[in-house]
């Protein structure tokens, strides 16, 4: 096939208000229509198996509405379809139709972060012995690298109680605290797992997760938090096993 | 290098992994779609691990796009390198399709028409592939819906022709010979006489979905999500019959039932290898 005859070919996969290519023998409408279908079926499927909150909020129908448009917008660039979608929540939130679902955007952050999760590389996480070797001195300038599974979603909405509901986790129910919810997603094992955070919490990890010293992670998550309790937090932090490698500051001259 | 038992395996779903462990069945080896472990790691990768202490396995690539008008994705094919260093398979396939133009990846196994122009780009490919992963690999006839006026090569001489110019082997997909039989009109029986079958170092077996187009034609979809059909066990039987059994693959990729209803086609495989004269006579 000439550049131009697959060029067509792709082109008319895509666009559905297109005739099928030329250079194909007989009636080919139908047929033509299977190749068209496998690559938009396919690709719905993907998102419909990462995003199945999401599916559960819309709906079926309203979902592959939704999944197709972003497919057409943003189709994937690379075989390895366990990445196709991660942009998928950010094409929610600028999606006019659920405009009225302000939500719905950080549910697919949670439900994106947790196939992210599920992937992330295999790299030992530290006890809590590993932390006794660090001084009171070396303390505020330490930088510790968070695991790669892990993901800080930061929501205005009660997202992760609403994630929650639509993946039968709890039970659906009126929201009576509708406020702000930070999730820490993670992979202690094989499965992924999701936990709110205190406030300020996610400022904090966030801060440490980009690379900023412990103090000053402590005193961005205090202009979120003025209680943060740094402590209890580091404590917190040790406990779940979330940091893979400690790196002390060298001592000035 | 080792080779793939001449026996029947089946296409590995994660849901079915403990099913898989605990069964005493005869499994001659797994085999997965590449694309499916190029995360970093998670269960995926300790799944395949246990796996691969205990079967034989084959890599099966969906992505590489060999057909394609465009060269080889070099970042995609570092990928299965490394997949296959860190498994070490016993063998590597793809396709006979493309699936990416330009920047952009189609999810499907697209058809391209067969013509002296695609055999030379077709054949630098599978070279490529090859000499960068350093063995040989298994190239797998398509199941089509559509023919290119353009064609002037028989799918079975322009299979052919890539083996005798790269030195590749062929994984002889029965139920793809019956689907595109079907669908074009052609004879599946004298598709699989003509075929190179020396060439051929895997069999694959899967079930397709039946339509019409709209001149009331057959139209097969190769769908894998259906138990396989009687006419392509009875083509897959006369193969085994001819040419004595080759390692065979029973794959659903779709509704993917519980294991037992997979576990089903795969003894119907093994009793179909199990008749096999060749082996009788020896």
């Amino acid at each position: 096939m000439n550049a131009f005859a697959i060029a067509s070919f792709a082109a008319a996969l895509k666009d559905r208000s297109l005739p099928p290519p030329a250079g194909l023998a007989g009636e080919v409408t139908r047929r033509f229509a299977v190749y068209r279908n496998n690559v938009a079926v396919g690709l719905i499927r993907a998102l419909e198996a990462r995003f199945p909150a999401v599916l559960d909020l819309v709906g079926g129908e309203f979902f592959r509405a939704m999944a197709r448009d972003f497919a057409l917008a943003n189709p994937p660039t690379s075989p390895v379809l366990i990445e196709f979608g991660d942009r998928f929540p950010d094409f929610i939130a600028g999606f006019p139709p659920v405009a009225g679902l302000p939500y719905l955007a950080d549910v697919a952050r949670i439900e994106a972060a947790r196939t992210r999760a599920y992937h992330a590389a295999d790299i030992p996480r530290l006890e809590a012995d590993a932390f006794e070797s660090v001084s009171a001195e070396q303390l505020s300038s330490l930088r510790l690298t968070i695991h790669p599974a892990v993901t800080i979603v930061r929501s205005p909405y009660p997202a992760l109680t609403i994630f929650a509901m639509s993946s039968g986790v709890v039970q659906p129910a009126p929201i009576e605290n509708w406020q702000s919810e930070d999730t820490l997603i993670d992979r202690p094992c094989y499965d992924a797992t999701v936990r709110p955070l205190a406030l300020g919490s996610a400022r904090f990890l966030q801060s440490l997760q980009n690379g900023a010293p412990l103090q000053r992670a402590a005193d961005l998550a205090i202009k979120c938090n003025p209680e943060f309790d740094l402590p209890a937090n580091l404590a917190e932090l040790i406990g779940s096993r979330i940091v893979t490698h400690i790196n002390i500051a060298p001592e000035g001259l | 290098m080792e080779k793939l038992p001449n026996s029947v395996g089946v296409g590995f779903k994660p849901e079915h992994f403990e099913a898989i462990m605990s069964d005493a069945l005869q499994l001659a080896f797994l085999e997965i779609h590449a694309e499916n472990y190029m995360g970093a790691g998670g269960r995926p990768h300790a799944q395949l691990a246990r796996i691969r202490e205990r079967f034989a396995l084959s890599i099966h690539g969906v992505g590489l796009s060999i057909g394609g008008e465009q060269p080889v994705d070099k970042a995609h094919l570092a990928r299965l390198s490394a997949l296959i260093e860190r498994y070490k398979p016993q063998s590597f396939s793809e396709h006979l399709a493309w699936s990416s133009h330009d920047s952009e990846f189609f999810n499907d196994l697209l058809p391209l028409p067969y013509t002296v122009t695609t055999l030379a780009r077709v054949v630098d490919h599978v070279a490529e592939v090859q000499d960068t992963l350093g063995r040989r690999m298994l190239l797998e006839n398509p199941s089509t819906y559509v023919r290119f006026s353009e064609s002037t090569i028989g799918e079975v001489d322009f299979l052919g022709a890539i083996v005798a110019r790269t030195g590749c082997g062929l994984l002889l997909d029965v139920n793809n010979v019956f689907v595109s039989a079907q669908n074009h009109g052609t004879n599946a029986w004298s598709y699989l006489a003509d075929f190179p079958f020396e060439a051929v170092g895997e069999i694959h077996l899967g079930g397709h979905d039946a339509d019409r187009d709209e001149t009331g034609a057959p139209l097969l979809i190769d769908a894998h999500g259906s138990p396989v059909a009687d006419p392509v066990w009875s083509l897959f039987a006369e193969v085994v019959a001819r040419h004595g059994p080759r390692p065979s693959l029973v794959e659903w990729d779709n509704d993917v039932p519980e294991w037992p209803v997979l576990r089903d086609e795969v003894e119907r495989a093994l009793s179909i290898v199990g008749d096999c004269p060749i082996l009788k006579a020896a």
